[in-house]
């Protein structure tokens, strides 16, 4: 069929990026003109060339690079704990459905725990230093995974785990060479996007006893209201975003070159 | 001496949702000897898969049991191949690796699991593919493989059920001489579960028709067309009298299935 709009028909590679930068290049536009127009005050939104120098200046005066890097340490930090333990759990409640049935009901009245909730009673247990942030992240990312692991584990095909049996493959080797391979690439995806919601807790947890990081440098611009340090501040944390995306991306095209094209 | 001995096998699934329980599988007994290639015939739904997945082990039979040169089948094991209807490759190993799956699983050296899955991908007609992935294949080149697959194990029988039964027509007879070229030279007891009468006379040693839901063997025919066959006999006078009488005894039970008593 031809034409633009036909329903999912795909794009060219170099139409994509266009109309991906396009986008931007809008969005940008809108802003400029709201701001250099006149249409907003600027004590309410900085102009790009405003929330650029804001930036400049946050890099070369107050040494914003070492916020950025703790905030992204932190997210790391939260983000790999809660891996390590959810996505081994995860499997075997994917693999084996009396774990499941033990551990289902908790995980899934556990995951609407908001994560930010639990930042008073984390101060009280851990203080206001590095384990309080990593641990809000954790109970942010943490159950959300082992219900995300569990399900996808538990959706892969039968009729392979069961041609596996006919060729002699014991449960062990099931597990391990069939269930995990196949499931790999859709955890990997999984991981993706718990870490894109691990940004989220962060910079709640920064809002709040925090010293140093991306939150705690937005929570001070406001207090000057400057709102250009502000917009940088959550630019950045898109920024950072986009290229962990695209990382992830990339990594998954390599661990898992059998999934192109499906 | 019976090499595979199903004595009064049936099977009822249990009751789902309030919906009553499903008899897929009447009390069926069915003697094959070594080296027979026993095909299934009976109109969809008459529980020939169920009986196939018994003797693979992947369903427990509710009464009888089923016997291999002997010992009785309580679970899939390597001695019985099995090939799907669906497409049961594992999409993450390229094909030889596929075909060494069952090797690897009981600890052959490396070097003799490429042997033979070479030798077996010879034999299927996908030299020159072993590096390919599963997604790079037809359907007929990925049933090929899980041909080739099921063969590497050395099984003592080899289950099929209707492994062709995706693929287009000329496909079909193409694999159909294959296959029945495999078996003239291997002599491998075989059972081949399908709805379609040329097939089922076209590679059986005997035809075993069964009845519409719930399944019970209706009679037993012997095929005494001489090998090795090639497509042509399917033009013989011989031939069209087996299709005949075939075509007869399903169409009775295929209209029973439609609730039209013939
Ligand atoms: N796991 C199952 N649970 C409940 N009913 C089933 C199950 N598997 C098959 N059946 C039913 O048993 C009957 C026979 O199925 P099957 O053996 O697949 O038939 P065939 O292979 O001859 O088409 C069908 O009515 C089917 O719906
Ligand atoms: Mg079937």
């Amino acid at each position: 069929m031809d034409g633009f709009f036909a329903p999912l028909k795909p794009v060219g590679p170099g139409l994509r990026l266009a109309l991906g930068i396009a986008c931007f290049a809008l969005f940008f536009l809108g802003w400029g003109i709201a701001t250099y127009g006149g249409f907003v005050r600027p004590l309410f939104l900085a102009s790009p060339g405003e929330t650029l120098a804001s930036g400049w200046a946050l890099f070369v005066e107050y040494g914003f690079a070492r916020d950025v890097l703790i905030t992204v340490g932190r997210v790391v930090g939260g983000f790999l704990l809660a891996a390590v333990l959810a996505v081994p759990l995860g499997i075997l409640m994917g693999a084996f459905k009396p774990v499941d049935a033990f551990f289902q009901g908790f995980m899934s009245f556990a995951r609407y725990l908001p994560a930010s909730a639990f930042i008073p009673l984390l101060i009280l247990w851990a203080g206001v230093g590095e384990l309080q942030k990593v641990l809000v992240i954790f109970i942010g990312s943490v159950f959300q995974l082992v219900i995300m692991v569990g399900v996808i584990v538990g959706s892969v095909r039968m009729d392979l785990l069961e041609a596996a049996y006919t060729l002699g493959a014991s449960r062990r080797g099931v597990v391990l060479r069939v269930l995990l391979p196949a499931a790999a690439p859709q955890i990997f995806e999984a991981l993706r996007l718990v870490l894109g919601w691990a940004w989220t807790y962060v910079i709640v947890a920064e809002l709040v006893g925090a010293s140093r990081g991306i939150g705690h440098m937005i929570i001070e611009a406001q207090r000057f209201l400057d709102t250009g340090q502000m917009i940088f501040g959550i630019f950045i944390i898109g920024l950072i975003g986009l290229i962990t995306d695209f990382l992830f991306q990339a990594g998954n095209a390599r661990l898992f070159p059998w999934t192109r094209g499906r | 001496m019976s090499k595979l001995s199903i004595r009064g096998v049936s099977k009822q699934f249990p009751a789902r949702r309030g919906a009553a329980p499903t008899r897929a599988l009447e009390p069926t007994s069915l003697e094959v000897a070594d080296n027979d290639f026993i095909t299934v015939l009976g109109p969809s739904g008459c529980g020939k898969s169920t009986m196939l997945r018994i003797v693979a082990g992947l369903e427990t039979p509710t009464e009888g049991t089923v016997l291999l040169d002997g010992q009785p089948v309580t679970r899939p094991g390597p001695d019985r191949g099995m090939v799907f209807q669906s497409y049961t490759l594992f999409p993450w190993l390229n094909v030889r690796d596929n075909v060494c799956f069952g090797l690897r699983e009981r600890g052959v050296p490396r070097a003799e699991q490429l042997a033979v899955a070479d030798r077996f991908l010879a034999q299927v007609g996908l030299k020159g593919f072993e590096n390919h992935m599963p997604s790079q294949l037809s359907g007929g080149m990925q049933q090929r493989t899980a041909l080739a697959r099921a063969l590497a194990n050395d099984p003592k029988i080899l289950l099929l059920d209707e492994p062709f039964g995706a693929l287009d027509h000329q496909t079909r007879e193409v694999m159909q001489e294959l296959l029945l070229g495999v078996w003239e030279q291997h002599r491998k007891t075989v059972l081949f579960v399908t709805h379609d009468i040329d097939e089922a006379i076209f590679m059986a040693s005997r035809v075993v028709v069964m009845s519409a839901r719930p399944g019970r063997i209706k009679c037993d025919i012997a095929i005494d067309l001489p090998h090795p066959r090639s497509y042509r006999i399917k033009t013989t006078a011989a031939f069209a009298a087996y299709k005949e009488r075939l075509t007869e005894e399903i169409r009775v039970e295929t209209l029973k299935t439609l609730g039209m008593e013939g």
